[in-house]
């Protein structure tokens, strides 16, 4: 049987992709981002999963007003980098996996989450960066991810977006989706974003280290109770776009119910204008 | 029954719901159109013919003209999908986001540098850090 060995949390800043990209991620300013990632390269190098379950939220770019989907899988068997304005970044194109992907959605969607099924869709910095954070930097051409990927977006650009409790209980429906898949597959869960800042008027910039601290420290020894947090304390204490933390419990959910191995910890700020930080738990 | 929107009260923020999605609707369209290079073209072309096309408010479209982003968002629109003017632009987040604030571009990366905007202060209105 398929099983959920570790999770990675992440921010996601497109700045830290166009760094790379640019390669100034031996400049200083970048330096200490990309020093905080040393270690988990290496482990991603020698402990890599079969597939990853990234989740992370679309920024107006798969997905317009058109049409906003609270929870979206990525059944697909690749997915194109969206080109968010700058032009696409130069990373491989992102391989699915859609056995396990549409075992996900058929398991998650019986436990009362209502899923949308996307099979066409662009992903944008929100998941190439965690990839590019965890793999270093490769040839787009040459070079590809080093496992299929199921992406998973999260709506936390329209309020309301889906409530801490309730990504909570979706990871926990994720591992019983991944534990019920017939191959023995070795699956990590990616939850990105944040962790605090704020893009828009005049409170843009803001950031806030004892929150952040605290979200770590909660989210590895006590995560069902900080999964009670109501939005409005990530918005008031972390930023509008803080909020994106919601997404890391998805992830947490799906660890098993002992206490995991935390096997990196990191936070600095800034990037850009975003504070980082990054989490390695394992399952004990 | 008016419905629960706590975060009114969080200052310098503009919390995009349903109610600015809805005003917003065809701004924020119009900005997603930004993505295509050809329209960029046409765009910078002539920027008022080009926002004529879209069914958006004169008030809509005089905060993009003039680049007010602060005016933009509450008008509906959202950071992410004004992003993509700054895109047009050439602008980076950073500095659109900075240009909300008040400060110079080169004061808003100092401040970043320096920790970032200090939450002391900052979680009323009317609140006195």
């Amino acid at each position: 049987m398929a099983r959920i060995t570790a999770s990675v949390y992440t921010s996601h800043v497109p700045a830290i992709g166009a760094a790379l990209d640019l390669g100034k991620d031996h400049e200083p300013y970048w330096q200490k981002v990309f020093a905080g990632y040393e270690f988990s390269r290496q482990w991603m190098k020698e402990n890599r999963p079969d597939v990853v379950f990234l989740v992370y939220n679309d920024h107006a770019n798969a997905f317009s007003l058109e049409m906003i989907p609270t929870f979206a899988i990525g059944t697909a068997a690749e997915f194109p980098i969206a080109d968010e304005g700058w032009g696409p970044r130069p990373v491989p194109k992102v391989v699915g996996h859609p056995e396990l992907a549409s075992h996900i959605a058929q398991s998650v969607i019986q436990d009362d989450f209502d899923l949308t099924i996307v099979n066409r869709m662009a992903v944008d910095h929100g998941l190439t960066v965690p990839l590019s954070l965890m793999c270093g930097k490769l040839d787009p051409v040459k070079d590809a991810w080093p496992c299929p990927v199921i992406p998973f977006a999260v709506n936390v650009v329209q309020y309301p977006v889906p409530s801490g409790r309730r990504c909570w209980n979706l990871g926990r429906a994720l591992r019983k989706a991944v534990e019920s898949y017939d191959e023995p597959l070795k699956v990590q869960v990616w939850g990105t974003g944040g962790m605090s800042h704020q893009l828009q008027g005049p409170r843009a910039g803001l950031i806030n280290r004892e929150f952040d601290n605290d979200f770590l420290d909660r989210l590895i020894a006590d995560p069902e109770q900080l999964s009670q947090m109501p939005h409005i304390d990530y918005v008031r204490e972390a930023g509008s776009e803080g909020i994106e933390l919601v997404m890391w419990l998805i992830a947490r959910g799906a660890m098993s119910d002992s206490p995991p191995k935390v096997l990196r910890r990191f936070y600095h700020v800034p990037a850009s204008n975003t504070a980082v930080g990054h989490l390695i738990l394992e399952n004990a | 029954m008016p419905l629960d929107r706590p975060y009114l009260d969080v200052p310098g923020t503009t919390i995009f719901d349903a109610e600015q999605s809805r005003k917003g609707y065809h701004l924020n369209q119009f900005c997603m159109s930004l993505m295509k290079a050809a329209n960029r073209e046409r765009f910078k072309a002539d920027e008022r013919a080009y926002l004529d096309e879209w069914p958006m408010t004169e008030e809509q479209k005089q905060a993009v003209m003039s680049r007010d982003l602060n005016r933009c968002i509450a008008l509906g629109g959202n950071i992410y999908f004004l992003a993509k003017i700054g895109a047009t632009d050439g602008k980076s987040f950073q500095q659109m986001a900075g240009s909300m604030t008040g400060l110079t571009e080169e004061q808003y990366r100092e401040m970043m540098i320096n920790g970032g905007r200090p939450i002391e202060g900052n979680r009323y209105v009317g609140e006195k850090s």
